[in-house]
């Protein structure tokens, strides 16, 4: 039962890892690469790392175990909490800078 | 007040990353802990007193929380669909809006929630004026009705 | 199941080499800063599934929360320490002109 919720939750975070990545190498400009890591990054380290605390607890739920798997959700709620705040700062850093967002009819003088 | 749960919290954190419960290690714990918010006690809370209404602010943020996760799915979903369709139907556009919001707390929560929900990231607060990229023009005119806004003031009773 | 692992971290390692093209030829300094950190968040997951492959968990999740820390100050720095630079739009013409390829 633990077994294939994890392999569920392990299978589509690894798909959303691969829809960011070819976001990033699709997207025409820097803001909508953003986009797509900002959001398939989250999600994708979130599923995954919940399967992997889920399958952990296959070895019995003894203290030690159940410490271990804290700690891999401890790393899901950092990175839930920090990737949206580095998106953030890049994408600041990227108007202050005067760089031009694409558009339908090209990019605007 | 805020001395003592600002200690219980940092102690769960050094018992969870320690991992050993054996009396010198929880000893070694409580010196650091002590060590930390002699140093740093300003950082955690920054108001004097904790108030009951705090608790009440925090309970209310974690019943918004499932609504959030929800709300990342259909992003991811929609940028998956955006990704693989072969033409990309997108149509970039920067939008700027006042925000009635006035925390530090809830114009954080705001922009996070804006960042995760589908088509739109915040590129930069100034004085309550949020510039807001999104990606086609649907999705722009879904942040400007402002139901989102509502419930993040809701959280932080500024309504 | 370690057959599973194996073949996640395999895939994981693909997607770190489709990353790095961006990261290499990259329009502006920002693209390889989001490459950088895209990177190192899927080097995260890696360093726990290298834990479950070898059967030493308590000591790889420990390595893979300090790899997210630091990863996110990397981040937050770099884009603060861009964020002055003016040729940072122009930087594949500035290239040229110094004579780096």
């Amino acid at each position: 039962m633990l077994t294939t919720l994890a392999i569920i939750f392990i299978a589509t975070g690894v798909f959303f890892f691969t829809t960011a990545t070819i976001g990033l190498i699709r997207f025409p400009d820097f803001y909508c690469r953003m986009q797509a890591t900002g959001k398939g990054d989250t999600l994708g380290a979130l599923l995954s790392l919940a399967g992997l605390a889920l399958y952990y607890l296959n070895n019995g739920f003894s203290l030690p175990t159940i410490l271990i798997s804290i700690k891999v959700m401890f790393i899901a709620i950092f990175i839930f909490i920090a990737n949206p705040t580095a998106t953030h700062a890049i994408t600041k850093s990227g108007l202050e800078c005067g760089v031009k967002p694409w558009t339908k009819e090209g990019i605007q003088k | 007040m805020k001395y003592i749960i600002s200690f219980f919290i940092l102690f769960l954190n050094w018992v969870i990353l320690s991992g050993m419960l054996d009396t010198f290690h929880l000893a070694l714990g409580v010196v650091a802990c002590i060590l930390v918010i002699y140093l740093s006690h300003d950082i955690l809370f920054t108001c004097d007193e904790f108030f009951y209404k705090n608790l009440r602010e925090v309970i209310r943020l974690i019943k918004y929380i499932p609504w959030l996760l929800y709300q990342i799915v259909l992003s991811n979903i929609h940028v998956a669909y955006l990704v693989l369709s072969p033409k990309m139907p997108i149509d970039p556009q920067l939008i700027r809006f006042k925000s009635k919001l006035k925390k530090d707390v809830s114009l954080v929560t705001f922009a996070h929630s804006i960042t995760l929900t589908p088509g739109t990231i915040t590129a930069d607060i100034r004085e309550g004026e949020f510039c807001v990229h999104c990606i086609s023009r649907k999705v722009a005119e879904d942040i400007l009705t402002g139901e989102m806004e509502k419930k993040v003031a809701h959280i932080f009773m500024e309504d | 199941m370690e057959n599973f692992f194996l073949a996640i971290a395999l895939i994981l390692c693909f997607l770190v080499l489709l990353c790095l093209y961006r990261g290499i030829f990259g329009p502006t300094i920002l693209d390889r800063i989001i490459s950088i950190s895209v990177i190192g968040t899927k080097t995260t997951i890696i360093l726990v599934l290298i834990g479950f492959i070898y059967g030493r968990m308590d000591m790889f999740v420990d390595i893979s929360i300090a790899y997210a820390l630091l990863n996110f100050i990397a981040t937050l720095a770099a884009a603060k320490f861009f964020r002055t630079r003016k040729s940072i739009v122009l930087d594949a013409k500035f290239f040229k002109e110094v004579g780096i390829k």
